[in-house]
């Protein structure tokens, strides 16, 4: 089938198996291998993205059901080569260890502040259920959200 | 992992819906697909053709009409949760959709696909059936509504016949009606281990109507008649909410469900705990 996505702003256009998944449409189509594929079973968040501004999945959604809709993802997050400041703050708050997983984190952490720009402890490690680490424990996840928070 | 060969149609309209529907006797209707995507992914679900009907206006959305609040099948969760409708007439579906699996989940899973989904540890269900919820079930013949006590059959089974589309839930809207639910979920999937949904008809601390389900702890989504007659007639005291834990789990014994995390004796002895706690909760 025929399917239409933008990502990133760009309009692709490709012929696509019904069944693909839109994670391995966006690493093996478009070869943005930023979004990592972390557990196949939809539990750990590795491969969220964002479709028409809401933090999902990628890995729970077929590219044909992303048809017509807007992608964004983690290559898509800095604007002219300044990094999204929920970027800046894992780097600068060390939010991650071995890494796999602060592509998805970021994902879903920077949908959430759009739609919680004054979060509690609390509010942060409930909006960010849906994402697994096994290095840091979360504490410094959390500072970089409460950091990114207050740049924003 | 990747699904299964597969089609995929997208149809403008139920009508063109059910027209397909009928035609394939393989067809899997696709809303948001977070429970029937992660299935295909594992090939415990391999549908010859996939209908999606996740875009369908006519099946979203959420109104009041007359004493109904009418929730449509393809809203996802997190539209539930944030609609002052559900807040104000149903409270305990609006916390039960709001803690349901995690935002990616709540933004794109739908509420319809859920219930008739089924899956025994899921939340909205449990709520549903306490709140004396309705189906509103079409089909190339015609409509039909379904009480929520004869909707339920089994683990992942509905009395949703081949052909039918779950088009809305409907919930009545009583004066004076509180409820709650809690669940115990599971650590790490954040499914149910035991969940509690009550609706309470309160006023001036006398207890007249009460409804009570459990789910998580057993195969389907389960009232609890032991437990509501236990609060019914009472002031919601600390006696009658001994009782009504009582009942709950002598109930529920018997038919508990049992797995690593949790024994069927812990999943019995929780049902009254988490029955207290919901109540309180509907008060609060």
């Amino acid at each position: 089938m025929k399917v239409t996505v933008t990502v990133n702003g760009t309009r692709y256009e490709r012929e696509v198996e019904s069944r693909m998944l839109l994670v391995h449409f966006l690493r093996e189509e478009l070869g943005l291998t930023g979004t990592n594929i972390g557990c196949d079973t939809s539990q750990c968040g590795a491969c969220t993205v964002h479709m028409d501004g809401k933090s999902v999945k990628s890995c729970a959604v077929l590219a044909v059901q992303a048809d017509g809709r807007e992608v964004t993802t983690i290559e898509g997050l800095a604007q002219d080569g300044t990094l999204h400041p929920l970027q800046a703050a894992f780097w600068e708050k060390h939010g991650l260890q071995c890494g796999y997983c602060t592509p998805g984190m970021i994902m879903a952490g920077s949908a959430f502040l759009r739609d919680h720009p004054h979060p509690t402890d609390e509010e942060i490690r409930h909006g960010l259920e849906g994402n697994i680490c096994r290095c840091t424990g979360y504490q410094n996840i959390v500072a970089a959200m409460k950091s990114a928070a207050e740049n924003m | 992992m990747r699904p299964a060969q597969t089609t995929y149609q997208r149809p403008t309209s139920v009508a063109e819906a059910l027209q397909i529907l009928a035609a394939h006797e393989g067809a899997k209707l696709l809303a948001g697909g977070h429970s029937l995507i992660p299935a295909m992914n594992q090939r415990l679900a391999t549908p010859e053709l996939l209908v999606d009907i996740g875009r369908l206006d006519e099946l979203k959305g959420i109104s009041v009409s007359g004493n109904t609040l009418v929730i449509g099948a393809a809203t996802p969760h997190a539209q539930v949760t944030a609609s002052p409708n559900v807040r104000a007439h149903a409270r305990a579906l609006a916390q039960a959709c709001g803690m349901l699996a995690d935002p990616q989940v709540r933004n794109w899973g739908t509420i319809g696909g859920n219930i008739a989904h089924a899956d025994p540890a899921s939340d909205p269900p449990t709520v549903v059936l306490a709140a004396g919820g309705k189906l509103r079930l079409q089909s190339a013949t015609g409509q039909r509504v379904v009480d929520a006590n004869d909707f339920f059959l089994d683990l992942f089974t509905t009395a949703l016949q081949p052909g039918e589309i779950l088009r809305s839930i409907e919930l009545p809207i009583v004066v004076d009606r509180r409820s709650a639910y809690v669940k115990m979920p599971h650590p790490a999937s954040r499914y149910a281990v035991v969940g509690v949904a009550v609706f309470l008809d309160v006023a001036n601390g006398y207890c007249s109507h009460a409804s009570v389900a459990i789910g998580g702890a057993v195969p389907k989504a389960t009232r609890s008649p032991g437990a509501e007659r236990a609060l019914q007639g009472s002031h919601l005291d600390d006696a009658a909410l001994a009782a009504a834990a009582a009942a709950i789990s002598a109930e529920v014994s018997g038919m508990a469900m049992s797995d690593l995390y949790a024994s069927a004796e812990y999943r019995t002895a929780m049902a009254g705990v988490i029955l207290q706690q919901a109540v309180r909760a509907a008060l609060a």
